[in-house]
């Protein structure tokens, strides 16, 4: 038997985590993306703090108002500050999309793992999949909306019940790719010796999944994420430009938008400010998404 | 293949129905009253007998099985008299719209050529461009224009309809006054000047909705371009002394062309979808604003029909894709 070469490794191991750090800071667009969507997201829910004009204070002396000083985004035809109505929308605009995100994340991997873990219940899953593609997402939307808006605002109230009602429809109308995603992943993985190892020393079935195959397929959890944020914002956002989102008094950045539309030909900047951010948030959200799918592929990493 | 597609054929019969029955229980919680518009005056019992009129206060299922031998039976049969003149479908009830009192199928037809007409011709816009500029990007990865590219294509991802649409409206028709910012539908065109302004109205729709499915195609066509470069066909064909143009031009991009086309094929009805929202910016009279239009009076006939109409063309084009992937791709086989 040969004797090592090196027999005590002079590095102390690196962690996994290290290694997709390393080739993350690689991708130049991710990393700005990343930084501008931190930035963003800082923005919005530590910005009202910094910024102590609230978004629903009407001081109709000043409407209609350029950038200025006071208003570095303008006011609005109630005289509402621009800038902190970005903020609060954008608040509302970020959650929405983070908690879809979760929602439609926790159906799809949760689908998927049961559809590629259980042979029973792949076929049945997978075809559920299936006709959940095959429906008209955006229409649908809209219905649910009309139909579920009366309800849920009696019991939670208008914001609350609005924030439930959409967070809730977009979760349910876009886990199909993640659910398809990690569903081909665990049956990959679990054709693999580590996996056959763990149950052979008596590894359950709940063991196997939350130690073992959760574990290894949440690369494309994360990178569906991302996508999904990105997704989620967009679709919030158009239903709020269709006038059937959000109440108009309580500021989106699809809500902003739609009001801006109005006042088009007078005031046409005060369209870009929460187009661009929208825009913006979802471009980073991409970039990120890239880059992570780039650092979280081992094959690709280290090359 | 034949019977592959028969079999998908008859597969797609329970899928529809399970989706029409979606759509129908989803619109059996609307909280909404066709009868909240008539007068207070009109008596109670008179209410109830236009109700009844209307099919409703009937169960569930037998409205359900009323709509769908009205979707499946009547409509085409409507359509058969139309094209021969025959006399069909005489007298008998079809699926009425709640908003006008007529049939919704009558409707449908006078608003789809609009629709037709801008998403068609982005879709032609867009596959125009998008093929040309995958194919270059593939050729020459990594170069600037492969850069550009990406980045071009990220940002119409990101970049929503309606912020895309409004923003055109401000530079195009607000600043410069080039175009005009509504599409009027009503124009008809018979001469040079008219076709001149109809182009012009319809340069900012199909701009937005081309940038759109530029972006998602190229994107398609450039991977599907690497995937085949690296191939060892590739290398025998240049190894045989090939020119670089009837290598890239004909061996390498009729290869490539086969999973395009069937994601150009799924794209389609997807683009209906996310017409709505162009349409809405534009002004288009189309097939999304009038599901708009319906969602907003709580017509529900309407609402139905149109999401059915939506949910077909998203199956029917599956299945196209489907037997388009098997007949250009002889590797794959179904059977």
């Amino acid at each position: 038997m040969t004797e090592l070469s090196n027999p005590v490794p002079s590095k102390p191991p690196r962690s996994q985590w290290l290694d997709v750090w390393d080739q993350f800071k690689s991708h130049r667009g991710a990393l700005m993306g990343g930084a501008l969507f931190l930035f963003i997201v800082l923005a919005v829910y530590l910005g009202p703090y910094l910024w102590d004009l609230e978004a629903t204070k009407i001081d109709i002396r000043a409407r209609n108002q350029g950038p200025t000083w006071a208003h570095p985004f303008g006011t609005d035809q109630l005289g509402r500050d621009m800038l902190a109505r970005m903020m609060a929308g954008g608040a509302t605009s970020v959650s929405v999309g983070l908690t879809a995100m979760l929602l439609a994340l926790f159906l799809g991997s949760f689908i998927g793992v049961l559809a590629g873990f259980f042979k029973r219940l792949d076929g049945p899953l997978m075809r559920l999949t299936d006709l959940f593609l095959a429906l008209p997402l955006l229409p649908l939307l809209l219905v649910m909306m009309l139909l579920f808006r009366e309800p849920l605002n009696a019991t939670f109230g208008p914001e609350q019940g609005i924030f439930i009602l959409i967070v809730a429809s977009i979760g349910v109308t876009s886990w199909m790719p993640t659910a398809r995603i990690v569903r081909g992943d665990v049956l990959a993985l679990k054709e693999r010796e580590f996996v056959m190892a763990a149950r052979s020393i008596g590894t359950t079935n709940s063991g196997l999944i939350t130690r073992h195959i959760l574990p290894n397929v949440l690369s494309p959890i994360m990178v569906s994420a991302t996508l999904g944020i990105a997704t989620a914002i967009i679709t919030e956002s158009s239903l709020s430009f269709l006038g059937l989102g959000f109440p108009p008094d309580f500021p989106t950045w699809g809500r902003l938008l739609f009001d801006a539309t109005d006042y088009l030909q007078q005031y046409p900047e005060r369209v870009f400010w929460p187009g661009m951010a929208i825009s913006l948030t979802v471009l980073s959200v991409n970039y990120l998404g890239d880059g992570l799918r780039d650092a979280l592929d081992p094959r690709i990493r280290g090359r | 293949m034949l019977t592959f597609t028969i079999r998908r054929l008859i597969l797609a019969v329970p899928t529809l129905l399970f989706i029409s029955l979606v759509i129908f229980l989803l619109l059996e919680l609307a909280p909404g009253d066709p009868m909240a518009q008539v007068p207070l005056t009109v008596p109670a019992e008179v209410k109830e007998k236009m109700r009844l009129a209307l099919g409703l206060g009937e169960p569930m299922h037998i409205r359900f099985w009323k709509w769908l031998v009205q979707f499946f039976w009547i409509e085409p049969q409507v359509l058969i008299d139309n094209i021969f003149g025959t006399g069909l479908a005489d007298g008998k009830l079809r699926v009425i719209s709640w908003q006008t009192r007529s049939p919704v199928m009558d409707i449908v037809v006078q608003r789809m050529p609009q629709t037709l007409w801008v998403v068609g011709t982005a879709y032609a816009v867009a596959i125009l461009i998008a093929l040309p500029i995958g194919i270059y990007s593939a050729y020459r990865q990594y170069s600037w224009f492969d850069q550009l590219g990406t980045f071009v294509s990220m940002v119409g991802f990101s970049v929503p309809p309606f912020f895309s649409g409004v923003l055109v409206i401000v530079i195009f028709s607000v600043q410069l006054g080039w175009f005009p910012s509504i599409y009027d539908t009503t124009h008809v065109v018979d001469s040079w000047d008219s076709f001149v302004y109809q182009l012009k109205q319809m340069i900012m729709p199909v701009m937005v909705l081309a940038l759109q499915i530029t972006a998602q195609l190229s994107r398609f066509m450039r991977a599907s371009m690497l995937d085949n470069l690296n191939q060892d066909y590739v290398r025998t064909a240049r190894a045989k002394g090939l020119s670089e143009y009837v290598v890239v031009m004909v061996h390498v991009l009729r290869n490539s062309m086969i999973p395009v086309v069937t994601v150009i094929a799924l794209g389609i009805p997807a683009i209906f979808g996310g017409a709505i929202i162009t349409e809405q910016v534009f002004k288009v009279n189309g097939i999304g604003q009038l599901l708009i239009g319906a969602i907003q009076a709580n017509d529900l006939p309407m609402v139905q029909t149109l999401t059915f109409i939506f949910a077909v063309l998203i199956v029917l084009f599956n299945l196209i894709a489907d037997v388009l992937y098997g007949i250009l791709d002889p590797r794959i086989r179904y059977d």
